[in-house]
């Protein structure tokens, strides 16, 4: 579904991407793990378009997307939950959600979709008159995740749903974004809590320094002495 | 949806009772002419910062130019009705679109070269605009001479009555309303707020962006076509700088997106520079300079978000705000 060829992204002189090569099959929950700074977000934010790579390709569905406009990705059906949630503060969270649809003009199925996230998340539901930026972070969190949903979107790109949130919470997260997978979504997800992106994924990537240094079966890696040493805080 | 058409009614019916109210204290005397005069002025601010309310208040684009499109508007209404004045009310309707589709025209040209940028390259072009507007007025009358060039134009015909200014303010007032709270308008809030997570729903933020501008100079243009039929002489001072900043101070004043803010402070703020006018006397009348920049000053101390910092009479607002679903998309 997702092919990433040789991705190089810059900022001025520093390398955030060394060529790095990956790609999510249909149905799949991929993660994507390393420490701080080693590229993650930037390459969500790549394949979203909110970044321009200096090299490399990527394709979805077969097709080359490098070089498009964000809205036009988002569109072809990529949603992005962004790190740090980025919802709008200052609209309802009924407005954020009618946001996650702005590219449908399907009414009606936004209707069933809106149906669908507020069974997802009742607690969306029952907030859906507050101002998006007076939620908890949780809350926060989950209108991000719904708002990505509105857009009913083929792939799902995950930026850290785990930052910043409660292990009850986190579990709940993870068992939601699971959920959305076996219902049909393809998963991207991105985190610093390898742990339990490594529960859920069916395949990894680690990525260190902008390069990717290891790839496999989720429960290879979580096998692996180094990742046992680096991200699962187990000494070698 | 019941509910939706009962408010829009409750708020037409309150505004044509509110027009009778003030018929009658015209043709009474209660408001003098003078104060008419004040009262049409206020209802053409409406107009105008309403559509900078679009530009800056909810879209977030720092323009400093609004006069100069409410300027382009003035003129190029003015003398299309000079031109055709014979038609009567045909022509008043005439001139009033030629003055938005200029202004809007313009808008366009400068917003798609400059929207493209992120962060305030607008405010730095639309400040240049109107220089260049005020230069350009002062020597129109070299092209064409009926412009007046810097002596200002006269003999407009006077067509804006307070039945026009009125409904044509609170038509405007219901068109920024219902884009506001479409899912247009919401895309607007999402690029003034945070233009990545607009980006991230799929939101062309530069159509949005110039699409607010042009409605927002559409807008100054209805102003400056209604201006130039109130006014029996308008010259290109009328227009410049100082006057942006007006602007640019009604819309902060009253709370940036918040359009209750905009169309109360609009009023206010006429009703308050000629207050200040009788209140300071004739030898001190520039001191009014003074006192709104301190009126600005003290709200942006005391209350940042302004006077009504984005919130809105109830009227004004529609079924999502209030947890409903909006069906009525884009169609
Ligand atoms: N806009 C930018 N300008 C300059 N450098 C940037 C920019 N964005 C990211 N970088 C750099 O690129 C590198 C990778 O950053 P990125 O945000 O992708 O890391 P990450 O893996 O998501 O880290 P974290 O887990 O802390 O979120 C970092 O060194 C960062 O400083
Ligand atoms: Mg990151």
């Amino acid at each position: 579904m997702l092919e990433v060829k040789d991705l190089s992204v810059f900022f001025g002189n520093i390398r955030a991407l060394h060529g790095i090569s990956f790609d999510v099959k249909e149905g799949e929950i991929v993660t994507l793990i390393g420490a701080n700074g080693a590229g993650k977000t930037t390459t969500l934010r790549t394949i979203s378009a909110l970044n321009r790579p200096t090299g490399g390709e990527i394709l979805f569905r077969g097709e080359p997307i490098t070089g498009m406009k964000p809205h036009k990705i988002v569109s072809m059906g990529i949603s992005h939950v962004p790190e740090g949630r980025k919802i709008i503060g200052n609209l309802t969270v009924m407005e954020n959600l009618m946001m996650g649809a702005y590219t449908r003009t399907d009414r009606a199925e936004i209707q069933t979709s809106l149906e669908e996230v507020f069974q997802r998340f009742p607690r969306l539901k029952e907030r859906s008159r507050q101002l998006a930026g007076t939620l908890s972070g949780g809350e926060q969190q989950m209108l991000a995740i719904g708002r990505a949903l509105m857009a009913k979107p083929v792939l799902l790109l995950l930026d850290e749903p785990s930052m910043g949130l409660s292990p009850i919470l986190v579990e709940e997260i993870f068992n939601i974004i699971t959920t959305i997978n076996q219902q049909g979504t393809t998963v991207l997800l991105v985190e610093q809590n390898a742990y339990m992106a490594l529960q859920i994924a069916s395949r990894a990537y680690v990525l260190e320094s902008g390069r990717i240094v290891l790839s496999g079966d989720s429960r290879e890696l979580q096998a692996n002495e180094g990742v046992r040493a680096a991200y699962l805080g187990e000494s070698a | 949806m019941l509910q939706k058409v009962n408010k829009m009614l409750l708020m037409v019916i309150g505004a044509i009772v509110l027009y009778v109210l003030l018929k009658i204290m015209i043709t009474i005397g209660v408001i003098n002419p003078y104060w008419q005069r004040v009262l049409f002025y206020s209802l053409i601010v409406i107009v105008g910062a309403l559509g900078l309310g679009i530009i800056y208040g909810f879209t977030g684009q720092f323009s400093l130019g609004h006069a100069a499109f409410v300027g382009l508007g003035a003129y190029s209404a003015g003398y299309f009705s000079k031109t055709f004045g014979q038609y009567g009310v045909l022509s008043f309707i005439g001139a009033l679109l030629v003055g938005m589709v200029f202004a809007g025209l313009m808008g366009f040209l400068i917003g798609v070269p400059v929207l493209r940028l992120k962060s305030d390259y607008l405010g730095i072009a639309t400040l240049g605009f109107g220089f260049i507007v005020k230069v350009a007025l002062d020597n129109a009358d070299k092209l064409i001479p009926d412009l007046g060039g810097a002596r200002g134009m006269m003999g407009t015909p006077q067509l804006a009555s307070l039945e026009w200014l009125f409904f044509i303010a609170l038509i405007v007032i219901i068109l920024t309303r219902n884009f506001i709270f479409s899912t247009y308008g919401r895309a607007c809030t999402s690029v003034r707020e945070d233009e990545t997570a607009a980006d991230m729903v799929g939101v062309n933020t530069f159509k949005t962006k110039l699409m607010a501008f042009i409605f927002g100079c559409t807008l100054a243009g209805l102003g400056g076509g209604l201006y130039a039929h109130t006014y029996p002489y308008i010259c290109p001072g009328d227009f410049y700088f100082l006057q942006s900043f007006d602007y640019l101070i009604v819309v902060v004043l009253g709370g940036l997106g918040s359009m209750t803010g905009t169309v109360v402070t609009a009023i206010g703020w006429a009703f308050l520079l000629e207050g200040l006018r009788f209140v300071l006397g004739p030898q001190f009348v520039d001191f009014r300079g003074v006192i709104y920049a301190l009126i600005l000053i003290i709200t942006i101390l005391v209350r940042r978000q302004g006077i009504f910092g984005g919130k809105e009479f109830g009227f004004l607002v529609p079924q999502v705000r209030r947890g409903k679903p909006d069906v009525a998309l884009r169609g």
